[in-house]
């Protein structure tokens, strides 16, 4: 049916070999293209895993068509309410009133009586020198049976302070009540997707008798403000730092950061971290080194010099899975990443001096428009991006580290890799899904 | 309280509206703003984004920009894209933010055509109204641009559409439904704004007898054509026989005449509502009671001037209007978004629209001009 009516000039952009290029910002900014790529979480998808609570969002229409059709996606409209602003609000001063009328109009209207709403405010809000604080006070006198927090769309802040993901991953626990701690309860915070159970995480902790709270398994309200039981809370997604550590000066348990990493050693640093803070002794993961060496020779012996191309949204440590694929001989070519994570330096310096004709490719950049190989490629794509720019059918369709970590995350992601190599994907069908692995989306 | 939703969804805002209008004429269109814009049009509201290399970007505004008036900082970026993707022309769209900075739209897209050389608009887009007053805005500006003006009227009778993008036809052939309806009538169709059309094809418009508003997107183009070369227009979506019929024959008296009126069908009562863009709504709503008698009411959701809606129909820009306005009715077309908030009683016929839910439902969507009998 679709029929390109103006077929563009040959608009090619080249990748900048990492030996030339700049830490942490490889390329300049400028305008900024949308891949069709969906799959990574936004804040209606993470906000959701607070069970029971709704959602209310006060934005200008342009700002709210997305979030709510997100809500919509994920069938989840019922959870998810929204409070207009238009021009004559800009004008009138009356910011405040709206946020705090609409809202409590909103609740009035809903069926049942939620016992959290998320209310998120937006950029608009914050260059108007809105007072959030009395609005929230005022929202908690009229109705003190609900717990409100503060959320926030305000991507224009993305680069003073804490980013919008950040600040997402630490309102997901500001409505935890602080209740007795029990020295055997952990919570892991910070995901979106569940830790999987094969994790050495979870081997570890449930091998020494300790309850593991994590809200994506939080079924009721009432469970998730359980996790406020928890004395430790542990972390593995550098933007759920920030979150931790208030969480820590709040309720007054201890936040453990365990980084996400390919490293042997760093894993097990992260590891022995763990269990120092926990009291406990260090597992002995020698064989979950020679079983990842292993995987990697097995690994490499399907796939060999077959091209591979990464990109962020897989994980939060790229290079370092680059790192350790090249290292073992795979033909990784490209990694597409915009901007390079400060945990990233020492890979980053590795593979200047030992891969130096690695390419990095940006994602955002406007040429960008143009890259996506116009016939299905033989590379074997880590990452949705990946895919869709070098066009594969086969690919690795995970976003955000999907729940792996530590050697789990090693052994995990070859076995991926192997299927991938073997089995073709609807690659264009899946990575336009919103939310991979969020409940209802579809 | 208006401006509240409970559940309904929101329509796509003007900012979209300039980038769906725009999206096949080979130009580069910038969304001023942070984040955020360029992801929800790409996603929810552009069918042929996987399909189409359209130069449609975000210009990723920062809190330091937009407190410093920092403008060169857009200026530079677009003038260095330009430079290497050489667009036909350049658009800027605004969002929330640059309209309460105070951008100045007209003087940054004089900047940019300077230093670039390539035609740039600046539209004025809050992000707070619908993708109708975006899209008009922007084909207007095209429109007033692009077309040539020295050219001779065809003599046989001709036609512009004028208000067609995917928020209101989707990509299911009603654009192409829509051309195939007056070429059997005997009109030529001299372009289609813009849908199909390339840049050239639309600077021919000038040519056409007379214009067809097939959306209340068209309807700044339209007035364009109008006050530039006088060229009548007619207002409405051909949907069913016996509405197509009535569109045929405004369309020949506007060309012959210069009149611009179609005969509108007002049955006194109200059973059923339509729910929608206020043109392609009543279109329906013509189509309905001609065919069966039946009298429909529109409920217009998005911007729709004075004159074109009957008494009896209702401007409901909130979902505390349609609610109010859904009062009595025994049967509402409208996108199924709608549902939760329709009388239990009445009877739900869903027509899903791009332009509210989005891709959700997109293989869902009819194409009313080819299909309205079944």
């Amino acid at each position: 049916m679709l029929k390109r009516v103006n077929e563009p000039v040959e608009r090619k952009l080249e990748g900048i070999r990492i030996a030339d290029a700049n830490f942490p910002a490889p390329f300049a900014s400028g305008l900024e293209y949308a891949t069709p790529a969906r799959g990574t979480w936004n804040i209606v998808h993470t906000g959701m895993l607070i069970p029971e609570a709704h959602e209310i969002f006060v934005c200008a229409a342009s700002c709210l068509r997305g979030v709510v059709l997100t809500a919509a996606e994920m069938h989840a409209e019922d959870r998810f309410s929204t409070v207009e602003i238009k021009e004559h609000n800009l004008l009138d001063g009356d910011m405040e009133e709206l946020v705090i009328e609409g809202v409590s109009d909103i609740i009035e209207k809903l069926p049942k009586r939620p016992p959290a709403v998320l209310v998120y405010t937006s950029c608009v809000h914050h260059f108007a020198g809105c007072d959030l604080g009395m609005i929230y006070r005022e929202l908690r006198e009229r109705f003190p049976d609900i717990d409100f927090t503060d959320c926030y769309m305000n991507p224009i802040m993305r680069k003073s302070g804490l980013t919008p993901d950040q600040l997402m991953r630490s309102r997901l626990y500001m409505l935890l009540k602080e209740r007795e701690k029990k020295d055997n309860a952990v919570a892991i915070i910070g995901n979106d997707l569940p830790t999987r159970e094969s994790s050495e995480l979870m081997e570890f902790l449930k091998s020494n008798g300790l309850k593991v709270h994590e809200i994506t398994s939080c079924k009721t309200y009432e469970e998730y403000q359980e996790m406020a039981e928890s004395s430790y809370y542990i972390s593995y997604n550098a933007a759920a730092v920030a979150g931790g550590n208030m969480l820590e000066e709040r309720l007054g348990g201890k936040h453990i950061y365990v980084p996400f990493s390919f490293d042997y050693d760093e894993i097990d640093a992260g590891f022995e971290k763990l269990v120092g803070t926990l009291g406990a002794e260090m597992p002995d993961y020698s064989e979950k080194r020679k079983a990842c060496d292993v995987a990697l020779k097995e690994t490499y012996a399907l796939i060999g010099k077959t091209p591979i191309s990464i990109d962020y949204t897989y994980c939060p440590r790229p290079l370092g899975l680059a790192r350790m694929l090249l290292n073992a001989g795979f033909a990784v070519e490209k990694v597409y990443v915009d901007s390079i994570s400060g945990e990233e330096k020492a890979d980053f310096l590795y593979l200047q001096e030992h891969y130096p004709e690695l390419l990095f490719y940006p994602t955002l950049h406007a040429g960008m428009r143009f890259m996506a190989k116009k016939n299905l490629s033989g590379y074997l794509a880590i990452g949705q991006k990946a895919a869709y720019f070098d066009n594969t059918n086969h690919f690795v369709n995970v976003v955000e580290g999907g729940g792996m970590l530590g050697y789990d995350a090693v052994l995990n992601t070859l076995k991926l890799m192997r299927e991938a190599y073997l089995e073709e994907k609807d690659m264009r069908g899946l990575i336009q899904i919103k939310g991979m692995g969020c409940e209802g989306c579809v | 309280m208006k401006q509240t939703a409970r559940i309904i969804s929101t329509y796509s805002a003007d900012t979209f509206g300039v980038c769906s209008a725009l999206f096949e004429l080979g130009g580069m269109v910038v969304m001023h703003d942070a984040s955020g814009c360029n992801s929800t049009y790409t996603t929810h509201d552009e069918p042929r984004w996987y399909d189409m290399d359209s130069m449609v970007y975000i210009s990723g505004l920062s809190e330091m920009e937009a407190i410093m008036g920092d403008d060169e900082k857009l200026i530079s970026d677009i003038a260095e894209a330009a430079e290497s993707l050489q667009p036909r022309f350049i658009a800027i769209a605004g969002t929330p933010i640059p309209t309460m900075t105070g951008f100045d739209f007209t003087a940054v897209a004089e900047l940019v055509e300077e230093r670039t050389g390539i035609p740039t608009f600046g539209f004025p887009t809050t992000g707070m109204n619908t993708y109708v007053y975006g899209a008009s805005m922007a084909f207007e500006g095209i429109a007033r641009r692009f077309i040539k003006r020295n050219v001779e009227k065809t003599v046989h009778l001709s036609v512009n559409i004028l208000g067609l993008t995917p928020l209101d036809f989707s990509v299911n052939g009603a654009d192409a439904s829509i051309v195939k309806f007056l070429e059997e009538e005997g009109f030529e169709v001299i372009s289609k704004w813009a849908m199909g059309s390339t840049l050239e094809e639309l600077s021919e418009a000038g040519r056409a007898s007379v214009n067809l508003v097939v959306s209340a997107t068209g309807l700044g183009a339209a007035k364009a054509l109008k006050e530039m070369f006088g060229t009548p227009y007619v207002v409405g979506t051909p949907i069913g026989k016996a509405y197509q019929k009535e569109l045929k024959e405004a369309l020949i008296d506007a060309a012959e005449k210069g009149e611009t009126e179609v005969k509108v069908s007002n049955l006194p009562s109200c059973e059923i509502a339509v729910i929608g863009e206020g043109i392609t709504s009543l279109s329906l709503a013509q189509a309905i009671e001609l065919e069966y008698g039946r009298g429909v009411k529109v409920l217009c959701a998005t911007e729709c001037e004075k004159g074109f809606l009957r008494e009896k129909d209702v401007i409901t820009p909130d979902e505390e209007d349609v609610i109010e306005a859904l009062k009595g009715i025994r049967m509402v077309i409208a996108d199924p978004l709608y549902r939760p908030i329709c009388p239990a009683d009445a009877k739900f016929i869903p027509l899903p629209a791009e332009n509210f839910s989005g891709r959700i439902y997109r293989n869902e969507i009819p194409n009313l001009i080819a299909g309205f009998e079944d």
